[in-house]
């Protein structure tokens, strides 16, 4: 039995719900025609590279830190998303979290 | 803020990438270029559905019906396709195989390119740069930190995926296994077995 709860229960895919995020919504994109995978890992390395060049990168959090940098960067060059609109809607998010109270639901404005 | 409630005064914040990430997010789905709901069922897909179980499965089947492993070493992609196995990360999927002389393992030098159909998503070792590394400068000593030593007369053959060109390691059959059915033998396919730093597991 104990056998086959290793099998069945292995770690967990993702170690943070954000890494699992932007893994979907990379794997979104490509699906629908954004930029192709080769592209991608194309990019992907290139920003491992340069991550990796000071220090040893563990594939687990820092992975995935690359893994946004370049989808960032990516999006830029699309002109899906500019940094500008990125910094706007990530403050956003931070100040609906700092104003909604414990435990509640946590929404944009629809102003914003 | 009320003062008796100063420790919980607000949602937790999470962390400056997981904000990042969901601007994205809201950014994109304002723009009409993703679909929220395609997001979660990607996110499921990938933690309940998809995972090692699959490749286990092909590789039980190839231990037993020589037709299927003939066809699966000469072409995987249809033939894994076939069980359903294919789509995102799986265009062309090579299955290498063991054998007393070759041992095969897989590596990703450029990222971290994976059989996504057949294994689900690389664990966290495989896209270390430690790995990624070694895995061509010293297979050997990277199996021995898997806990893997081959005999001195086995060679080891590593093979670096691509986003084009995606490897399975084909592990050799465990002795004493021939009553077995492919559900028991595939229960013994480990997913390391399957990238090569390690062995299938040995019935108790």
């Amino acid at each position: 039995m104990s056998d086959c709860a290793t099998y069945s229960a292995p770690e967990p895919v993702f170690a943070e719900p954000w890494h699992a995020q932007v893994f979907a919504v990379t794997v979104a994109l490509n699906e629908a025609g954004r930029f192709d995978w080769p592209d991608w890992a194309d990019r992907f390395s290139q920003t491992l590279k340069r991550h990796g060049l000071d220090r040893d990168l563990d594939g687990g959090d820092d992975y995935f830190h690359a893994w946004l940098e370049t989808l960032e960067l990516l999006l830029n060059d699309l002109g899906a998303a500019i940094p500008a609109e990125v910094i706007q809607y990530r403050n956003a998010w931070e100040e609906a979290y700092l104003t909604t109270p414990h435990g509640q639901p946590v929404h944009l404005t629809a102003s914003k | 803020m009320p003062h008796d409630d100063h420790n919980h005064p607000h949602a937790l914040l999470p962390p400056d990438p997981a904000l990042r990430v969901k601007a994205l997010e809201t950014i994109l789905t304002r723009k009409g270029l993703i679909d929220p709901a395609a997001l979660d069922e990607i996110i499921d897909t990938y933690q309940n559905k998809i995972g090692p179980q699959n490749g286990a499965r092909v590789v039980a089947k190839a231990w037993i019906d020589p037709d299927f492993r003939k066809a699966l070493l000469a072409d995987a992609t249809p033939v894994v396709a076939d069980l359903g196995f294919y789509g995102r990360q799986g265009e062309h999927i090579v299955v290498v195989e063991n054998t007393p002389e070759l041992h095969n393992m897989v590596v990703c030098t450029l990222c971290s390119c994976y059989p996504w159909p057949l294994l689900g998503i690389p664990p966290g070792w495989y896209k270390s740069d430690a790995y990624r590394a070694r895995a061509v400068r010293e297979p050997r000593k990277v199996l021995a930190d898997f806990g893997v030593s081959l005999p001195e007369k086995t060679s080891v053959r590593v093979w670096d995926s691509t986003a084009e060109m995606r490897y399975l390691v084909l592990p050799m059959r465990p002795q004493a296994t021939d009553g077995l059915s492919e559900e028991e033998l595939a229960a013994l396919v480990t997913r390391d077995s399957m990238i090569g730093t390690g062995l299938p597991k040995v019935p108790t």
